[in-house]
């Protein structure tokens, strides 16, 4: 889970780079930036779920 | 020599002495980071502010200074799309060739030095108590040598980022006054990336998950923190607003006035928001919420008007108020110094501040009339998604690549027993410490 929450950080990061280099028109590139945000947000949830607290560090 | 050194010009010489103030805002992180801490990790932490600070100076020295540059310099291109797309400068090692006679290449090289070690300071406060000095002095090599010149690269040295405007139409490109992404953007992630790879303190989360409140050892170290870090910021917000923004020195009071309007607008918001839920307002929330005022003036300081800095101020306090709890309660992050809160949400709050507020060629650039630029916006949120989406990835792979070749958490022994007394051998506070053999007959 926190090699995916690391791979969706960095394809959403691909599509907002994509999107500012192939995209002209304004619309669908601010859509194709927020959907790339909206993928990234997914992967910074992955990787939070993927550090729970461990046992050994608990009282 | 004969005759007289010859005068650097006024701008040099205002932009030095705000060069000089940055030490402050160190001092000041080191001391709220401590201050929040327990006791018996004062020295330890203290030690790794002073070593760190070292460290990020010598690493920018030899190398980040070349890696980052300055705009209308060689750098390495790609590109895309038929754009050029510069990634990273193709500068000198040791600052070969940078006169060091108060040119502006010489300026951003000092201030670089500074802010690095800025930058570096800011995850100590999330790995205090923890973390160890040989582990958080390789990690500032990394940061300090790599991942803080590329960014700046792209922000401040003429890369992609910056042309965003001229090569895609967005705005003025992605811009940033001083440095709320390249130094709390990414000195914040790299807070979070330690934290996760750290884990909690011991004691920190009960078996069912619930945090315990493990309070700071010194309120009065922390305050005191943060009025030395207001000093420190008027330096690093008005010596970069003139460095990389092209301000005018004039453009200083309208930067000081900003910095401290926002610090002061997220302080109250913290104290007013944390009075109205816990019947009391928290020391230890409205200093994070100054630090994250501070952190989010540093956006757009140069380029917004003090009623837009008082609100992004308000806004900043009261969203690293929440961040805190959020991280502690929901994300099982121990951030024990705030770190990511106030310096990782404050300056993204501060990065798309300047989309929403900046008027920019009021102070800079241009001779246009003073009005929003459609798509600066965008330029701010791609600059945001490379943040998240570029460096917090990198700099959690590089810190977990070195945990694994040399561990980054002290041992179980030297938590229980304490950093000071485990690393150093010698606590910050030896008076406090009761030796039975004083009260033994001699």
């Amino acid at each position: 889970m926190k090699i995916l929450g690391l791979v969706l950080l960095v394809s959403g990061w691909a599509i907002v780079l994509t999107s500012v280099a192939l995209l002209m028109e304004d619309v669908p590139r601010a859509a194709f930036v927020l959907a790339g945000l909206g993928v990234e947000i997914v992967g910074l949830v992955l990787l939070v779920r993927a550090h729970p607290v461990h046992r050994s560090e608990r009282e | 020599m004969s005759g007289l050194a010859p005068a650097l010009s006024d701008t040099s010489a205002l932009c030095m002495i705000f060069i000089l103030l940055v030490p402050l805002a160190g001092a000041g992180l080191a001391l709220i980071n401590t201050g929040l801490g327990r006791s018996r990790s004062a020295a330890q932490l203290m030690m790794s502010s002073l070593c760190v600070v070292s460290i990020a100076a010598l690493t920018y020295f030899v190398c980040g200074f070349a890696f980052q540059g300055l705009p209308n310099q060689a750098s390495h291109w790609l590109t895309i799309g038929g754009k050029p797309w510069s990634w990273l400068s193709d500068g000198y090692l040791f600052l070969h060739h940078v006169p060091l006679d108060g040119s502006p290449a010489s300026l951003a090289a000092l201030l670089g030095m500074l802010s690095a070690g800025l930058a570096a300071l800011i995850p100590l406060g999330a790995g205090a108590e923890r973390w160890r000095l040989g582990a958080c002095s390789i990690s500032t090599v990394v940061l300090a040598g790599w991942t803080y010149p590329l960014f700046a690269h792209w922000v401040w040295g003429g890369g992609w980022l910056a042309q965003l405007g001229s090569n895609y139409g967005l705005g003025q490109g992605f811009i940033d006054s001083a440095g709320a992404s390249t130094i709390q953007g990414v000195g914040g992630l790299s807070a979070l990336a330690i934290a996760w790879i750290l884990g909690p303190r011991r004691g920190k989360y009960t078996n069912d998950g619930m945090p315990s409140a493990i309070p700071g050892h010194n309120a009065v170290l922390v305050l005191f923190g943060c009025v030395l870090a207001l000093a420190g910021w008027w330096g690093l917000n008005s010596s970069c607003a003139i460095l990389f923004n092209g301000a005018e020195t004039g453009v200083a009071v309208r930067v000081a006035i900003n910095t401290l309007v926002s610090a002061a607008s997220a302080a109250l918001a913290a104290a007013l928001v944390t009075n109205t839920r816990f019947g009391k307002p928290d020391a230890s929330l409205t200093a994070n919420g100054w630090i994250g005022g501070l952190a989010a003036s540093s956006g757009a300081c140069a380029l917004i008007q003090p009623l837009a800095a008082a609100l992004i101020g308000a806004i900043a306090g009261v969203l690293v108020m929440f961040a805190v709890e959020w991280l502690e309660l929901h994300m099982s992050v121990d951030d024990p110094g705030g770190s990511i809160s106030a310096h990782a949400m404050g300056g993204l709050w501060g990065v798309l501040s300047v989309g929403i507020f900046a008027r920019l060629p009021a102070v800079n650039r241009s001779t246009e009339a003073s009005t929003p630029h459609p798509g600066q916006w965008l330029a701010q949120l791609v600059g945001i998604a490379t943040l998240i989406g570029f460096v917090l990835p990198l700099t959690y792979c590089l810190n977990w690549l070195l945990n694994r070749a040399y561990r980054q958490r002290v041992s179980t022994e030297g938590e229980q027993q304490g950093v000071d007394l485990y690393e150093l051998g010698a606590g910050a506070y030896p008076e406090f410490v009761t030796h039975s053999e004083e009260f033994m007959d001699r």
